[in-house]
């Protein structure tokens, strides 16, 4: 095969200099192979256009310490002292720094199985794959069998130090059931560290999934994590993704609607600001008919920040009936602010309506006055509009407590940034 | 009170002169109509009373309570005690109204350094101004203004200006789009207000205001200028003559 790259960056060595301390796996084979040859993708590679990785990834922080030690006794499941409280009320299992940390009492219909199945990279593009793939020591096995979860399930995530954490998680949701669940990412500020987390989410038919992001880590931190869902037949999916931390953030969502007559939202705040460069790719592939999609993204960025949206839809001549809509609106805060948008649709299906729009605007003059001339200040005023800017992202979510949880961060946010 | 002193305002974007030496004096308790035919100056006097950007003064003084608000931002003139009724006021889709009203009201008292109200106080005070103007705590529920009918968004003007309590109210066509039982309920909300220690600046085409709102003096501006002042008689010789007299007698 032909090499795209003569030498390979420091963080590439590196990276695979840390994937050698793992046993050798055919998933890991390709990976490494694939990195070996290509190096990380370029803005030359379509999917990573707006996101140079190789340029933008300097180093590979080293492992963290806890990993390497539960490398040696896998099946260690200790007690963390970092344990945080959830985001929303429910049941929490949690990583810190990679070490794994699960509580006795989950939420009944919650199983925790030890082994996280492999999973190939996708293609070559597949980066976060492929360094889950390298990478990956840890992570979790989550089984929701038929019933109801009571409460929501938060997997956190958070670092303490300049290394780097890969997990890889599988979560299952079975026939009929219905589960929410909060993927967390926190971490502090100054720190260099990278996280890399890969979940691979099978939803059966009739279930209903809730999956919430909340994405905060410092800002110094790169993030790059992936989620992956089959979705069966007259299932229920509804996706929240929130990001407001990261100094570089590649975010992917990939969904196989592979039975009929799904539904699916799909919405998303980025909040982009100091000098960080945020990217959410979605792929949304329709292999049935009869599947409801809808993506909304919403997105604030001020000083020098950067933002992406990559949205594809791929409808499979099969898909007919499909019905997608995908929106995505800026509010750029100040002149260096930046913002990219790419929808991509390939439609192979007669009987299909699909539709797309990108906006990017400043706050209305005439809204900030009105706030103005009532005695609101500046700042608050200008807050309060791209809460509200916002907040239509949120009209989905009807628990009040989360609501009011999210709105929370978004205020602390503009707080810092505003 | 309010004294105007020689105003020329111009609008930035469009480089033309608007308001050209315009000089008035309001007194405390007075309510001082301002009437002029189309394209005299009206709501551009407004906005530059209540500090819009983009309408740059070029000379002259507004002295409120002897102190020169030109200097100040829109907010800090609110947060002094002006106040200016929209003409249009504007949809804010995601806001909601109550959260507005109380960080319009909080926001003022905080730079007045008087303290904020609590959350039930608050809502105490909402109630009681909202039941007199006959607006619901369901209209209150919705985002500011959206969806709200031409009378509503009078109504919730007039609400805004009973809770912040200003000094000055400045009325841009307050009467526009407003059917005559609307116009009733909104002028008996002015009414309520008045007071030894407010003032108003109504500013209207028509007298058919000036019935329910009785004012204490007359302005006809023309071409960015008072070219007239005179008692409420000056608003009926308007209402049975037109403007065109007037306009004949500065000339």
């Amino acid at each position: 095969m032909l090499k795209l790259v003569e030498t390979l960056t420091a963080a590439e060595e590196a990276i695979l200099e840390a994937s050698e301390r793992f046993a050798q796996s055919n998933e890991k084979h390709g990976a490494f192979a694939s990195l070996r040859d290509n190096g990380l993708p370029t803005r030359r590679v379509e999917a990573w256009h707006y996101t140079d990785l190789r340029n933008k990834i300097k180093a590979f922080p080293p492992l963290a310490e806890s990993v390497l030690q539960q490398l040696e006794s896998v099946s260690h499941l200790g007690e963390s002292r970092h344990q945080e409280k959830p985001v929303v009320a429910g049941s929490r299992v949690s990583f810190v720094d990679g070490k794994r940390h699960v509580p006795a009492n989950l939420s009944a219909g919650v199983t925790v199985v030890h082994s996280v199945p492999a999973s190939p990279m996708s293609g070559p593009a597949d980066a976060i794959g492929a360094l889950a793939a390298l990478t990956a020591i840890s992570g979790i096995a989550i089984k929701v069998e038929a019933g109801a979860l009571a409460a929501p399930l938060e997997i956190g995530h958070s670092i303490t130090g300049a290394n780097t954490v890969s997990l890889r998680h599988h979560v299952s949701v079975g026939e009929g059931a219905s589960a929410t669940f909060l993927e967390h990412h926190s971490g502090s500020d100054a720190i260099a560290s990278l996280s890399v987390t890969m979940t691979n989410l099978e939803i059966a038919d009739g279930a209903d999934v809730r999956w919430l992001i909340f994405q905060e880590e410092g800002n110094e931190a790169t993030h790059l994590s992936q989620l992956n869902i089959k979705l069966g037949a007259k299932a229920k999916l509804s996706i929240l993704s929130i990001n407001c931390g990261g100094s570089l953030v590649r975010r992917e969502i990939n969904i196989s609607a592979r039975g009929e007559g799904s539904q699916i939202a799909i919405n998303g705040v980025n909040l982009i600001g100091g000098t960080s460069h945020v990217d959410v790719t979605t792929a949304l592939l329709h292999e049935a008919p009869g599947v409801s999609a809808q993506e909304l993204f919403r997105n604030v960025v001020t000083s020098e920040g950067r933002g992406v949206f990559q949205g594809q839809i791929r409808v499979a001549q099969i898909a007919q009936k499909t019905d997608a809509k995908m929106a995505c609106n800026t509010l750029l805060l100040s002149d260096e602010a930046e913002f990219s948008t790419k929808p991509e649709l390939e439609i192979f299906a007669d009987d299909v309506a699909c539709g797309h729009g990108a906006t990017v605007t400043d706050i209305r003059d005439e809204h900030l006055f009105y706030l103005r001339a009532r005695g609101i200040p500046p700042k608050l005023a200008r807050s309060m509009l791209v809460q509200a800017f916002v907040e239509e992202v949120f009209d989905a979510v009807e628990d009040e407590a989360e609501k009011l949880a999210f709105n929370s961060r978004i205020e602390d946010w503009l707080v810092k940034h505003g | 009170m309010l004294e105007i002193k020689d105003l020329h305002v111009r609008i930035e974007a469009e480089g033309t002169e608007i308001i050209r030496g315009l000089n008035l004096t309001v007194k405390s308790g007075e309510v001082a109509a301002i009437m002029g035919p189309n394209g005299s100056g009206k709501s551009t006097l407004s906005y530059a009373l209540a500090g819009r950007d983009g309408y740059e003064v070029t000379s002259g003084e507004v002295l409120f309570n002897g102190i020169n608000i030109l200097e100040m931002e829109a907010d800090e003139r609110a947060a002094t005690g002006v106040f200016l009724a929209f003409q249009y006021p504007v949809e804010i889709p995601g806001v909601a109204t109550m959260n507005f009203l109380k960080a319009a009201m909080n926001s003022q008292r905080k730079a007045r350094g008087e303290t904020e109200y609590s959350t039930p106080d608050f809502i105490r005070k909402v109630k009681e101004a909202s039941a007199r103007l006959g607006i619901s705590m369901d209209m209150l529920k919705r985002p500011l203004n959206v969806g709200f009918s031409g009378g509503e968004k009078k109504r919730a003007e007039i609400l805004q200006m009973a809770l912040l309590e200003p000094k000055l109210c400045i009325m841009d066509e307050t009467d526009s789009g407003l059917d005559i039982d609307a116009l009733k309920v909104v002028s008996d909300g002015v009414n309520a207000l008045r007071g030894a220690d407010r003032s108003f600046i109504v500013i209207t085409h028509y007298q058919r205001l000036l019935e329910h709102i009785v004012p204490d003096s007359v302005h006809v501006l023309y071409k960015g200028r008072i070219i007239q002042s005179g008692g409420p008689e000056l608003a009926m010789h308007l209402e049975a003559n037109g403007y065109a007299d007037i306009i004949a007698d500065a000339a």
